[in-house]
């Protein structure tokens, strides 16, 4: 516990330190404490700031988004973004923005959120078979072939419309630069709330986690443990995206760490993973800002550079079941 | 002991999957035209013994002998047209037909040049005339219960026509009358003059069919020989852990395996 | 109840199907896919003869037939050398991208286990931004950097997948991860590039048949022919690998090599058509199911697929050009179809579960 908070405000002070123009440790804390006198880093710290925490709720959103998926659909090769649901959030703020011209933070943050929702009611409908084993292959592949569409329409709308073409290139891959603290304060309380909802599942989750039978034997209500689900991982990946943009891995590897660390309780893996999600998270940031100098590599890039390794560890090293 | 002129025999084997060591030194042999039936406690090896004589498992070390040549060195076909398995779970595609899934079993007769013939024709409908199955024919796969589908895929085994079949459990999950239909039909097979090699789970079951029993345990032939010779409660005691008693089948004049009950055992401790 | 008394005639071949006589026997085809095919086949035909009559210079049916036959001076030149290459090409690729998908989603027992989703179409993708960015491209340098990205992408997913052989799970979810990674870098190199570039690249990316004319198809031509010949010949192992691998193993069937074969024969032909189109999505995801269902066969029809594919593409491209105002790359058309196909599926799944 004490290395995670260690971890956690290295990366922070990393993240407001590294970048085109490193800002000394030094600075950072008198900027920050507010007894600096360089205008300069207060500029470039006027930036990282919000770039930092939104970083760190970004992150925060996904890896817990992430636990909740793999418990409710049993699947532990889950994750929104590969489940296509960021990218139905994204598709949707890209409708927002290209079609409707809708550029203000609380009018297209319910694009995000209905986006969200409508993919993972889609998944769900797919993943949740009753009796039958939820098949993860099955899952996986609907998400992808539904990111697959979206991407598709999403470039027959970008070639229609080759203005509207640089302004949607902003939503195809996850970043957390040049955001804004608009966003920002717009969305925070709803992630506030996904999150709070999802630490209160995590009782129900465990339950769930049984087959849905035995779940049933123990007292637990499935089907309103998975709404409660799904309107969770609604808020939580409606608003990262919002923030962000479609960032994939990070709800897949964090709740892996988690559980590797705490064990199978998800009330343990929720909140670890809201810890552990927003370190990684900022530091692909700051190894994003580190690889390219002067010039940056994008979050949602670095994710998944160090994500699909780690998926493909874990389908190699899991004795992979039946289909 | 080990008979060198049988068909199939295995000498000095090491049985192992990825680290893990099954058996070491193995050496059976399969006297022919017997009804030879595998039993022991679970992961006592015999079904890895079945996989490497099937040559779906490669030994490390030593080697199965088909007719004179090691097995390995059969062409895959080739091997396939003198043993035939019969796995212990297998997939059937959806929407096919048992007629059609009995007919898959002829593929190591047919070839580029050898497509479908009479024979392969008649191999089908003898197949699902002997597993009682011809007015499921045109009926599906997977809309029939676990018993009539057993039965389909012991049809296929059947359509593949080889002098020697291998049965992993094929009795697992059958209602007790279908597992003796089933085993009654294996008996007829054998009396027809095929070499049969079962895994069954059940000792009485094995010991009604069986003329060659082997027991096994900790990946080592413990006895094998006739039931009437080798099953004892000394046996079973050693093989399974069991006290039991052993009387005679009342049907059949085989031993049959009664185990002790517990009131009884506390009764005599 | 009454006796049968009339003898039973002898069958020849399993029932349902036809008996097709070769040298050596006969090959058993079943029915109801023959009547299947025959049906599609005489689509796609309606539907290219209807295609050869649209255009800037429309053209009635009996003209379009004596310029195919015969020269009809100008009316033959835009027939032949301006609409029919194309169609050709629709029906041939379709084809291509049927049949693959059908080896993909037997292969990986799955219906979305289509290669276009598991990620050779993104790697052909990378392969030809990098041509395009780097080197400027034209026609044969573009296709060719799709066509080693393509079939790079696949070896390495193989050998990712491979662990004492590739299952069918693996080697989606392995597909996924390297999809996802050469997504994002495919994402990466068009910020970085100029908007002209990127846009280029984009409209490659949305695949279409308008560059291909009848030197394209000539060079596809051999290889597909081969492809054709290899998946005929490894039709026959796959069905009995559908069984599962020990059962298929009984049967003489080593199932790695077979996997193999058909994995490389299934991202040859999709590897093709990408090089020569940009990369068309869906065609390989939904032909072999449709052909399924319409043919109520017993898994995947192979040959049916093709025709399936070939019937969507070329319906495709007609819509893409003709019926869309302002005309539409196929591979947008084809995003639609995908797109409908999928909620079709959700719909028969929820209503299965509900």
């Amino acid at each position: 516990m004490l290395v995670i908070a260690i971890l956690l405000v290295t990366v922070t002070m990393l993240s407001l330190m590294i970048g085109a123009r490193d800002v000394p440790l030094r600075v950072v804390w008198e900027t920050l404490i507010g007894i600096s006198a360089d205008s300069d880093a207060e500029t470039v710290l006027g930036l990282r700031i919000p770039r930092t925490v939104l970083g760190l709720l970004v992150g925060a959103g996904l890896g817990v988004a992430g636990a909740l998926i793999q418990a409710v659909t049993r699947n532990p090769l889950a994750d929104p973004g590969i489940l296509g649901v960021n990218a139905g959030s994204a598709f949707a703020v890209a409708i927002a923005v290209g079609v409707f011209g809708i550029t203000s933070p609380p009018a297209y943050l319910w694009f995000a959120f209905g986006g969200a929702l409508v993919t993972t009611i889609v998944v769900y409908l797919i993943g949740s078979a009753g009796r039958a084993s939820i098949s993860p292959a099955r899952i996986t592949l609907a998400g992808v072939a539904i990111g697959a569409v979206l991407a598709g329409i999403t470039s027959a709308m970008v070639l229609a419309d080759p203005k509207g073409f640089n302004a949607m290139r902003a939503w195809e891959s996850g970043s957390i630069a040049d955001r804004g603290w608009e966003v920002v304060a717009v969305a925070a309380p709803y992630l506030a709330v996904g999150l709070v909802l999802a630490l209160l599942l995590g009782r129900s989750l465990n339950a769930v986690a049984l087959g849905d039978d035995l779940a049933r034997a123990l007292g637990s209500s499935v089907p309103s443990t998975r709404i409660l689900a799904i309107v969770a991982v609604t808020l939580l990946c409606g608003t990262a995206t919002a923030m962000a943009g479609p960032i994939v891995f990070v709800g897949l590897m964090i709740p892996h760490l988690a559980r590797w660390i705490v064990g199978p309780d998800q009330r343990w893996i929720i909140a670890y993973s809201m810890l552990l999600a927003p370190i990684l998270l900022v530091a692909a940031d700051v190894l994003g800002r580190i690889l390219l100098r002067p010039g940056e590599i994008p979050v949602g890039i670095v994710t998944a550079f160090l994500g699909a390794p780690v998926l493909i560890l874990l389908v190699r090293t899991q004795r992979a079941s039946a289909l | 002991m080990t008979a060198p002129d049988t068909r199939l025999h295995a000498d000095d084997l090491t049985l192992a999957y990825d680290r893990r060591v099954v058996s070491e030194q193995l050496s059976i042999s399969i006297p022919d035209q017997s009804f030879t039936v595998i039993v022991g406690p679970n992961a006592c090896g015999k079904s890895t013994l079945l996989r490497a004589l099937s040559r779906l498992l490669l030994p490390s070390r030593g080697e199965v002998v088909l007719d004179g040549k090691a097995i390995s060195s059969y062409r895959a076909k080739e091997a396939a047209r003198i043993i035939g398995l019969l796995p212990q779970s297998s997939i059937s595609p959806e929407g096919i037909t048992v007629v059609d899934l009995v007919g898959r079993g002829r593929y190591p007769h047919q070839g580029l040049i050898r497509q479908w013939t009479d024979q392969d024709q008649d191999a089908v409908e003898a197949a699902m005339l002997a597993t009682n199955i011809v007015d499921l024919r045109a009926r599906q796969v997977d809309e029939l219960s676990g018993g009539q589908r057993q039965r389909v895929w012991a049809a296929m085994a059947l359509a593949q026509q080889t002098p020697i079949l291998l049965l992993d459990e094929p009795t697992t999950f059958l209602d007790i009358a279908h597992q003796i239909e089933l085993l009654d039909l294996f008996a007829d097979l054998h009396s027809a003059g095929n070499t049969l090699v079962a895994v069954l789970h059940d000792l009485n079951h094995a010991s009604r069919y069986a003329t060659h029993l082997v027991a096994m345990r900790d990946g080592r032939v413990i006895a094998e020989g006739a039931p009437r010779e080798i099953v004892t409660s000394t046996l079973v005691r050693e093989v399974f852990g069991l006290e039991c008693r052993v009387i005679e089948d009342p049907a059949t004049g085989t031993p049959m395996v009664v185990p002790e009950s517990r009131a009884v055992r506390t009764a005599r401790a | 109840m009454t006796v049968n008394t009339r003898a039973p005639r002898r069958r020849r071949v399993p029932d349902g199907h036809l008996a097709l006589p070769v040298p050596g026997g006969r090959i058993p085809i079943p029915r109801r896919g023959l009547l299947v095919g025959t049906i599609a086949s005489s689509a796609i035909i309606v539907v290219a003869v209807t295609a050869l009559t649209l255009g800037d210079y429309p053209l009635t049916v009996p003209e379009v037939i004596a310029a195919l036959f015969s020269d009809q001076g100008f009316a033959s030149r835009i027939v032949g050398e301006w609409r029919l290459p194309r169609i050709v090409a629709a029906i041939v690729f379709g084809a291509a991208l049927g049949a693959s998908g059908a080896l993909f989603q037997t292969l990986t027992r799955n219906p979305l286990g289509s290669p276009d989703i598991i990620g050779f179409s993104t790697g052909a993708y990378t392969g030809a931004i990098l041509v395009i960015t780097i080197a400027g491209g034209g026609f044969i340098a573009v296709s060719a950097g799709a066509l080693a990205g393509g079939l790079a992408t696949a070896a390495v997913v193989y050998v990712l997948a491979w662990r004492n052989g590739v299952q069918g799970f693996r080697l989606i979810i392995v597909g996924i991860a390297v999809t996802a990674l050469l997504s994002s870098v495919n994402t990466f190199l068009l910020l970085r590039a100029q908007t002209e570039v990127a846009m280029s690249a984009a409209i490659w990316g949305a695949g279409s048949l308008s560059l291909v004319g009848w030197d394209q198809i000539a060079v596809t031509a051999i290889p597909l022919l081969l492809l054709a010949v290899g998946t005929m010949i490894v039709i026959r192992p796959l069905r009995q690998l559908e069984l599962g691998d020990d059962a298929a193993h009984a049967h003489g069937v080593r199932p790695e090599p077979v996997r193999l074969l058909v994995m490389v024969v299934g991202v040859a032909l999709i590897a093709i058509v990408t090089a020569a189109s940009g990369p068309i999505a869906f065609i390989a995801l939904a032909a072999p199911q449709i052909a399924r269902r319409l043919s109520a066969s017993a898994g995947i029809p192979v040959a049916g697929s093709a025709i399936v594919g070939a019937f969507l593409l070329l319906a495709a491209d007609v819509i893409g050009q003709h019926v869309v105002p302002g005309s539409a790359p196929v591979g947008i058309v084809t995003v639609v179809i995908g797109g409908i196909y999928l909620i079709a599926l959700l719909v028969n799944e929820a209503r299965r579960q509900l």
